[in-house]
């Protein structure tokens, strides 16, 4: 069979003038099947996994777009909803509001939705390069302020609403956002001080990074919610959500100085010494050659620990702070809506995976702007 | 030709037991070209190296216009500030343009205006004749290309002595020419110049002075014309066959 083809294939490449082309292409649905045979069908062992995963897909996804979508109940209460056969989207359209913002006073929900949609268009604004310069910082001082001033209230006659009351998206979004932000600094002056010349130096980051990352994050988090205050003198405390927005802070910093240190052990010799043979001192080799170059490295890894962080903040559920996914446990406490708690969860997954997924494409599409043309 | 703008009296080096400089003593002269050859591991990059302390030495003296190379790192900073240098990998920064690298240390380290600094980039971009690229990022130069924005990095500086630590050893056999041209170029204007490199041909045209090191010591130390003519030294002479042999 091959042996009958081959000539053929031969005779199509070769043009009289002695020119050669690529082969042609079969075209349109031919192109198709032929592609399926070659890759799909070319051997018995692929045929029986192709059938396989055909058979696997038609098992699942139908029920599933059923369950989902076509079966759906998107609106009614819970007596309607036990009827339905699909998934009971009318819980989310009911508890959405504890979901989103949890023990926050109800009647105040503004403040945190606006807070929230004012964050995410400072990130959005904050991802177009065009728009990287001071002003930039600026409108992130003033943003910020605005966001707490809306959260705590307490002044411009808003209620004060204490940080336990706080909940849901905006809390997770504050600590996954204010905890990459810190850490990242941080994970930067940890990297540097583990290949640092100074023993003592060294030691506390080597400690600090080692100490930090043999332990799991759900006691550093018990650490600093129960321990921490034992140690304080009397009469003083320390907000319960700035310990646990601490307790990130650290955390992620150890995991991130490690995936910084990776880039920086990526960069050659050559750079450190064009640059010292410069007479530049360590700080300026440091952050105009050593450090623009290694980050674009470890972007990847970056990015990874950032997404795994976001997720992450779900912990702090041991200590008793109502962030997105607890809120949204929070939203079944009524008897009547607790069949429905798969609904929640995937409404709780959705999100997550939306941020997460928006997280990986930016720092991928990053990744291509800041490698262009600076490849060795 | 007067005062002594580098001198090594008696330096040692060793990396760990091994002894890479031997007894090194050395007279640069104002305004000398002084070609450094020998041997693969003969301690001719080590010892240039050790002129703007990329190495350190442990004994014996370096005194580099007129300041003795120790610890104090305030010195050290002064001395690369008046000392360039081109490596035989460019170790251009990848991230930065052509005309960004030619002005960091300008800007950094001089505290030059920026448009100062840029006029003086543009400047030696046309002096090493590649103005065109200056927007453009080292990776996507030739490598002759780049080795020549090294060499015009290192003058921006407005450096008294110019170091080159084999600079077209990483070049393609067609590009050799163009980088050595700029250095010739160079050297004709009076610059102070150590070179340590294997092309003879410069060497001839261009050295005051012809250095041969072997197993870290300095073997022989002459004029061209007697140096390739009249090698003293049984070493001189072997490496010299060998080199211009083909």
């Amino acid at each position: 069979m091959r042996n009958d083809d081959e000539p053929s294939a031969a005779a199509d490449v070769e043009e009289p003038s002695g020119a050669v082309y690529p082969p042609p292409g079969e075209a349109g649905p031919m192109r198709l099947m032929g592609w399926a045979r070659r890759r799909l069908f070319n051997t018995p062992a692929n045929i029986a996994l192709t059938l396989l995963c055909l058979w696997f897909l038609w098992e699942t996804v139908p029920p599933l777009l059923g369950w989902a979508l076509f079966n759906a109940q998107w609106t009614g209460d819970p007596t309607t909803c036990r009827e339905a056969t699909g998934a009971c989207w009318a819980l989310v359209g009911e508890k959405h509001r504890l979901m989103l913002f949890g023990l926050y006073p109800y009647d105040e929900h503004w403040r945190p939705l606006i807070a929230t949609l004012l964050l995410l268009g400072m990130l959005g604004v904050s991802s177009q390069r065009r728009f990287w310069h001071r002003g930039l910082a600026l409108a992130w001082v003033a943003a910020v302020t605005v966001m707490a001033v809306l959260m705590w209230g307490g002044v411009l006659g808003l209620r004060p609403v204490d940080t336990t009351l706080w909940g849901g998206l905006p809390l997770t979004l504050l600590l996954a956002l204010a905890g990459i932000a810190v850490a990242f600094p941080l994970s930067i002056v940890l990297a540097l001080g583990r290949r640092s010349d100074l023993p003592v130096v060294r030691a506390v980051c080597v400690g600090y990074i080692e100490l930090i990352r043999g332990v799991p994050l759900v006691s550093v988090l018990f650490m600093a919610s129960v321990m921490f205050p034992l140690f304080m003198p009397e009469g003083v405390t320390v907000d319960k959500l700035l310990r646990a927005q601490i307790g990130i802070i650290l955390f992620t910093a150890a995991y991130l100085a490690e995936a910084v240190r990776g880039g920086l052990q990526a960069i050659p010799r050559g750079q450190y010494e064009a640059a010292d043979a410069m007479g530049l001192s360590y700080w300026q080799k440091t952050v105009l050659i050593v450090l623009p170059q290694a980050l674009r490295i470890v972007i990847p890894p970056m990015v990874n620990q950032f997404i795994s962080t976001f997720k992450d903040t779900s912990l702090v559920t041991i200590v008793g702070l109502f962030d997105l996914l607890t809120s949204v446990k929070a939203s079944l406490a009524d008897p009547e809506w607790r069949p429905f708690f798969i609904e929640a969860y995937v409404f709780a997954a959705l999100i997550y995976w939306c941020f997460c997924f928006l997280m990986s494409r930016y720092s991928q599409r990053l990744e291509e702007d800041l490698m262009a043309g600076t490849r060795r | 030709m007067t005062e002594p703008i580098i001198l090594f009296e008696n330096v040692d080096k060793w990396f760990g037991s091994f002894h890479v400089l031997r007894d090194v003593s050395l007279t640069v002269r104002k305004g000398e070209k002084v070609v450094v050859c020998g041997p693969s591991g003969s301690g001719k990059s080590t010892m240039i190296r050790c002129v703007n302390r990329l190495e350190e030495h442990q004994a014996g003296r370096i005194v580099v216009n007129g300041v003795e190379l120790s610890d104090d790192l305030k010195a050290i900073e002064a001395i690369r500030r008046d000392v360039g240098m081109v490596f035989q990998s460019f170790n251009l920064f990848p991230h930065l343009t052509v005309i960004e690298n030619l002005t960091l240390a300008p800007l950094w380290v001089r505290r030059m205006p920026k448009r100062e600094a840029a006029e003086i980039a543009m400047h030696y971009l046309e002096r090493v004749r590649i103005p065109e690229q200056a927007h453009k990022f080292p990776g996507q130069l030739s490598g002759g290309q780049q080795q020549r924005v090294a060499i015009a990095r290192a003058l921006c500086m407005k450096p008294s002595i110019m170091l080159f630590d084999e600079p077209t050893s990483a070049l393609d056999p067609e590009m050799v020419k163009e980088v050595l041209d700029v250095m010739t170029e160079l050297a004709g204007e009076g610059m102070t110049m150590v070179c340590v490199t294997h092309e003879m041909g410069f060497a001839r045209a261009v050295a005051d002075t012809m250095v041969f090191m072997a197993d870290g010591a300095v073997v022989e130390t002459s004029p061209p014309a007697e140096f390739f003519s009249a090698p003293r030294n049984e070493r001189t002479r072997q490496f010299l066959s060998q080199i211009l042999a083909h």
